[in-house]
């Protein structure tokens, strides 16, 4: 092959875009005072909910870009906050799990508390009813005794507070508890008729052998999953672009029989034509997994699968502090506060 | 923090603290929309620092001015994206078969 400079192959620009680029680059296109994508993003957008139970929801967001779409899911995961056992205070434990174990165990447990009703526990505050919730678990096996689960139903939220004191600096100070409580969290009105306690009384913390004991007390802070996961309020909060199944050919007879067995989720079903003909359809594009069983071998010039680029299936599992329709509220309601953060700074 | 010439206010980059792909990415979406915008892109320099820096290039206009159109524009979206939800969600209660009504169970 000839040498032939990159520069004078016929297919070069010469210098020129493409016209819609061109025309991007030399002029300022002037519309109504509204931007037209955020009016026809308005009118296009849509949302149904498909599935609402108390710990999940399904819903269609049809007419949004992936880039927002993935930002709802980040700030699910990692931004939305939570309340969740930080710090433990170890009075006794002669179990065989080990302190910082069990700490990190009892951490993990989700908190039945609105995070919503608390504030951030900043590095110079002291812990006060505002911003921290505290457990006491004081569990022992009886000598001679059978050997005991301690579950997080033993867990007791104490509304006044620690009990714990601290070693007071001189003899003649009051000693102090490790918390500050101004008064007690059941006399606040949105804590009265909830109490704090946990979310599943049925999570194993530890096994006792007889003679064996925990004595502890575990404080409550909120806090956020970008730091910790025990703080993300979700257990997965994901989106999958909606399934579409297409059939380039009819397919009839026996391979629409075979189309159809081969499907491990029964997307396909069979269209009875009269006299005995049969027609393999899409009945379930939705079920698709998109695990590629339907194009393996001949089928691949018969079956085309594809996904919508805006039509996007969210689910969120809520870990239980806050119904997962809140969650999603909450979610969108950060990102607008992100936004507002950033055009303030900017001015 | 911005970063760009004092004679051409068109192009210029910002670093915002404290954020990632969640806000850079869905703000360079409605930059993308935005007709005024030439060129608009992010990048996160190190992984473990907690900065993006938004490039953004536009075709006569102040570029911090667009850029700030673009978070107006992302949060106006949000807004839209909240109230469709509550509504979805008030639908989807008010539809939905009562709990109570389990007439077939003896």
């Amino acid at each position: 092959m000839p040498k032939v400079s990159a520069l004078d192959m016929p297919d070069v620009p010469m210098g020129q875009l493409p016209e819609h680029l061109q025309l991007q680059r030399s002029r300022v296109v002037c519309k109504a005072d509204a931007p037209i994508h955020l009016e026809s993003f308005c009118k296009n957008f849509k949302l149904e909910v498909i599935r609402l139970t108390e710990d999940e929801i399904e819903f269609d967001m049809i007419g949004i870009d992936a880039s927002l779409a993935n930002a709802f899911r980040r700030i699910l995961i990692a931004e939305v906050p939570m309340m969740a056992i930080e710090k433990v205070l170890m009075v006794n434990n002669t179990s065989v799990i080990a302190d910082e174990v069990l700490a990190h165990r009892l951490g993990l447990i989700p908190l039945n508390a609105d995070p919503r009703l608390f504030e951030y526990l900043s590095e110079n505050d002291s812990p006060n009813e505002r911003n921290t919730i505290v457990y006491k678990l004081d569990v022992s096996c009886r000598k001679g005794g059978p050997r005991m689960t301690v579950k997080s139903d033993q867990l007791k939220w104490l509304p006044n507070g620690s009990e714990l004191e601290m070693t007071p600096p001189n003899q003649s100070a009051k000693p102090k508890s490790y918390t500050s409580f101004s008064c007690s969290q059941d006399s606040m009105p949105e804590f009265s008729k909830k109490p704090l306690g946990v979310k599943h009384e049925d999570i194993i913390i530890a096994k006792l052998g007889p003679g064996q004991a925990i004595e502890l007390e575990a404080h409550a802070v909120k806090g956020i999953g970008k730091v910790h996961a025990k703080w993300s309020p979700v257990s997965t909060a994901w989106y999958r672009m909606l399934p579409e199944v297409v059939l380039l050919k009819d397919i009839k007879g026996d391979d629409a029989e075979k189309l159809v067995k081969k499907c491990p989720v029964n997307v396909f079903d069979i269209e009875d034509l009269g006299n005995g003909k049969k027609k393999a359809v899409v009945s379930k594009p939705r079920a698709c997994t998109l695990c590629r069983e339907c194009i393996r071998g001949v089928n691949e010039e018969l079956v085309e699968l594809r996904r919508v680029k805006d039509h996007f299936i969210f689910t969120i599992e809520s870990a239980g502090a806050l119904p997962p329709e809140v969650l999603f509220t909450e979610a969108v309601k950060i990102l607008e506060d992100k936004c507002d953060r950033v055009i303030s700074d900017l001015s | 923090m911005e970063h760009g010439s004092l004679t051409d206010l068109t192009a210029s980059t910002f670093s915002l603290m404290d954020e990632d792909h969640t806000l850079a990415n869905s703000v360079r979406f409605t930059l993308n929309q935005d007709p005024r915008v030439a060129f608009c892109g992010y990048s996160i320099p190190h992984p473990s620092d907690n900065k993006v820096n938004i490039r953004i290039q536009t075709t006569g206009d102040t570029a911090k001015d667009v850029l700030k159109d673009g978070f107006q524009n992302l949060m106006i979206m949000c807004q839209h994206v909240r109230t469709t939800f509550d509504k979805a969600v008030a639908d989807y209660e008010t539809n939905r078969p009562s709990k109570h009504m389990n007439i077939d169970t003896p």
